[in-house]
């Protein structure tokens, strides 16, 4: 395999991570909202009420800067990245 | 007291002018503590900051094509997030939000979900890869990697009428706030509004939109946060609200099992006047059905990948690596409102039915409650209405009804704050609503310019020559959006939703499939975004005009519906045709790649 087939299986395989990650917060959870609210969560919140405030909303937030940065390091691994810091 | 050039003077520049704008708001609530009325604040809060935007409007006018459709492609990504921030957030977030919350409960924080984790899959999918494609506009894209100008007029049309359905909200909704804080017709303010926004955008284009878009989401977060916070501490709720609710959250769980959800006679509800309504959903318990949820929210996440007004400001970042971390940025600032109007609509809601506060209605003699003085003011805004339907002298939970607005807009005044905080609200909406219809307007006019007229009308065009349609095509989509908000057809957040719908039927497919699908070709760009958007448009009119839809997508979900149908045409007509030629095949392998130089500046 070349150098930028081998980058593009590491990234898509990042992306699956990412996308997996994704479809918990954004779908997944919300399958079982009314089982799940029966339950007390962060701050004494009803757990779904707590993610769809909070929750969720911040979960993306995290994820898209730790998939930018692992993105990141894939580039750099195969010596794609760009120069200069942002 | 500022040397070298303005990117790298950046963080000082605004720092100095959030410095400004808080001073600003003291001056305003000492003139307040002097006597100065009501409406004088209003006028100055709004004068003031469309002055301050038309200024940067001015000092960012240019004569290059790059600065003018990307903004040079210099702006570092905090900068770039906050411009999408306020890009994003539109007058309905940041005016009907909280309300929508407040009436709809559960059913409505699909909304929530789906308009922030849609930046997931622009952060993975796609923002990256157009920034490396090095495109001016979502159609440039389009055009180049299927070819031919059809695949390019079609992203054009998808785009347009995604964003036209859209723009026109916003303008509505700066006519709705120039109206009031101006004390002017809404026909009228309707175009003072416009004006206003075409300051920002005509001299400088996309520089101006970025440069001004930063300065008014400076406004409307200070202007959403301060009264949420304020208020919290005022009704002794928890100092930081987001994380001390709690309590407040399960005492009106309490009292809705206390009062319980009478249902109105339909003779009773003829009386309250349109477009008022009474609490009659669970505020925290699940009242809508898992799909009911994901539907929308899955909408509105495919939605928000597919709008071009969004992603063509990730074009504007000086590289592939900033361009990612700029949509973690904008997701952050989106964050900071977006938590928090759960918390206005806790606040506001549990203020006015608690009996044990001071401010609380429910309970009340009907006759003390027409008494009150907020009641009265917010009353004669046709924004709150009560009426004694059982005829027992004492208002009850369903006899109280309210505007989705008044949550944002009546809640600091209900709460005793000065009057100060309603000039600074009003300021807030009317930076929300500019700066999303500045990019939409934006996007429209760009793409029209660049991929109709000078790609396929005249690609001899003069940088000169393109920048002068450019800016006339500003003008005449402002007045066509402003004469169609002026005629006031569909209510503010309505329209909004079904933009998403539209982007995502047209567009979401050929975008993604453009970079993860080697395979994709131009005929099955067609077919999809012909397809997607004709069938997602033929789904909605079915249902509006009394269809029974299936699989329970309903009129704001339709864009389910036109993607699904997209994706089918464009991976079967694809396979039905030839695979795209070699070259065609190498640009995808580079645009894979972050480094070296983008696909376009090599051409």
């Amino acid at each position: 395999m070349s150098k930028q087939e081998q980058h593009w299986e590491k990234s898509k395989g990042l992306l699956m991570m990412t996308l997996a990650i994704w479809f918990v917060f954004s779908i997944g959870i919300f399958l079982f909202g009314a089982e799940m609210n029966e339950v007390t969560g962060p701050f004494g919140y009803p757990l779904t009420y707590w993610f769809t405030c909070q929750g969720s909303l911040g979960i993306f937030v995290i994820l898209i800067f730790w998939f930018a940065n692992r993105q990141e390091k894939i580039d750099e691994e195969f010596g794609f990245s760009e120069r200069g810091d942002d | 007291m500022i040397k070298g050039n303005f990117i790298d003077n950046l963080p000082k520049v605004y720092g100095i002018y959030t410095g400004g704008f808080l001073a600003f708001i003291i001056i305003m609530s000492i003139g307040e503590q002097m006597g100065m009325t009501a409406k004088v604040i209003g006028i100055c809060f709004v004068a003031f900051t469309v002055a301050i935007y038309a200024i940067i409007g001015y000092l960012s006018r240019t004569a290059q094509a790059d600065a003018y459709y990307v903004a040079g492609r210099q702006v570092p990504t905090v900068f770039n997030g906050m411009a999408t921030a306020a890009d994003w957030m539109s007058g309905a977030s940041f005016v009907a939000m909280a309300g929508g919350i407040y009436f709809k409960g559960y059913g409505y924080m699909a909304l929530l979900v789906g308009w922030t984790g849609g930046y997931v899959l622009v952060a993975s999918l796609l923002a990256p890869y157009l920034r490396k494609f090095g495109c001016y506009t979502v159609p440039d894209f389009i055009g180049t990697r299927y070819g031919g100008n059809l695949t390019r007029f079609l992203a054009v049309v998808v785009l347009t009428v995604a964003s036209f359905t859209y723009v026109t909200a916003q303008i509505n909704a700066t006519g709705t706030i120039a109206s009031v804080a101006l004390d002017i017709p809404f026909q009228y303010a309707v175009y003072v509004g416009l004006i206003s926004i075409l300051l920002c955008s005509m001299l400088g284009g996309m520089r101006g939109v970025t440069w001004t878009q930063v300065a008014q989401y400076i406004v409307l977060i200070i202007a959403y946060l301060l009264p949420v916070f304020w208020i919290s501490n005022k009704m002794g709720a928890g100092f930081f609200p987001h994380f001390m609710l709690a309590d407040e959250v399960s005492r009106i769980a309490e009292l809705e099992a206390q009062f319980g959800f009478v249902k109105n006679s339909a003779e009773n509800l003829k009386e309250v006047p349109k477009g008022l309504a009474g609490i009659t959903k669970a505020h925290s318990a699940v009242n809508a059905t898992p799909w009911a949820f994901i539907s929308l929210a899955l909408a509105m996440m495919m939605g928000t990948a597919s709008l071009p007004h969004v992603m063509m400001r990730y074009f504007t970042t000086p590289s592939v690596k900033a361009a990612r971390k700029s949509v973690g940025w904008s997701l952050f600032f989106i964050f900071l409102l977006y938590s928090s109007a759960p918390m206005l609509a806790t606040l506001s809601k549990l203020s006015l039915i608690d009996p044990s506060l001071p401010t609380g209605i429910i309970g009340k003699s009907i006759a003390e409650v027409q008494s009150i003085d907020w009641y009265q003011n917010w009353n004669q805004a046709n924004l709150m209405f009560v009426s004694d339907f059982n005829g027992n002298g004492t208002l009850e939970l369903n006899e109280f009804f309210m505007g989705g607005k008044a949550v944002v807009l009546a809640t600091p005044e209900i709460a005793g704050l000065p009057y100060v905080i309603s000039g600074l609200v009003a300021a807030g909406g009317m930076a929300a609503a500019m700066s999303t219809a500045d990019g939409l307007i934006l996007a429209i006019a760009n793409a029209i310019s660049h991929d109709v007229y000078y790609k396929i009308i005249d690609p001899k065009a003069e940088t000169a020559k393109r920048l002068v349609v450019a800016r006339v095509l500003l003008v005449v989509i402002g007045f066509a959006g402003a004469t169609i908000a002026a005629m006031e057809i569909q209510g503010i957040l309505g329209s909004v939703i079904w933009a998403f719908d539209f982007a995502m039927s047209g567009l979401f497919f050929p975008l993604v499939l453009g970079v993860w699908w080697k395979r994709a070709n131009r005929e099955g760009a067609i077919a999809g975004m012909a397809l997607g958007l004709i069938s997602g448009a033929g789904y909605l009119i079915w249902v509006r005009t009394g269809g029974s839809g299936f699989l329970g997508i309903t009129q704001l979900t339709f864009g389910i519906f036109g993607s699904a149908v997209s994706l089918v045409a464009m991976v079967v007509v694809s396979l039905m045709t030839s695979a795209p030629n070699a070259a065609t095949q190498k640009m995808v392998d580079e645009v894979r790649v972050p480094a070296g130089r983008s696909i376009l500046g090599k051409q």
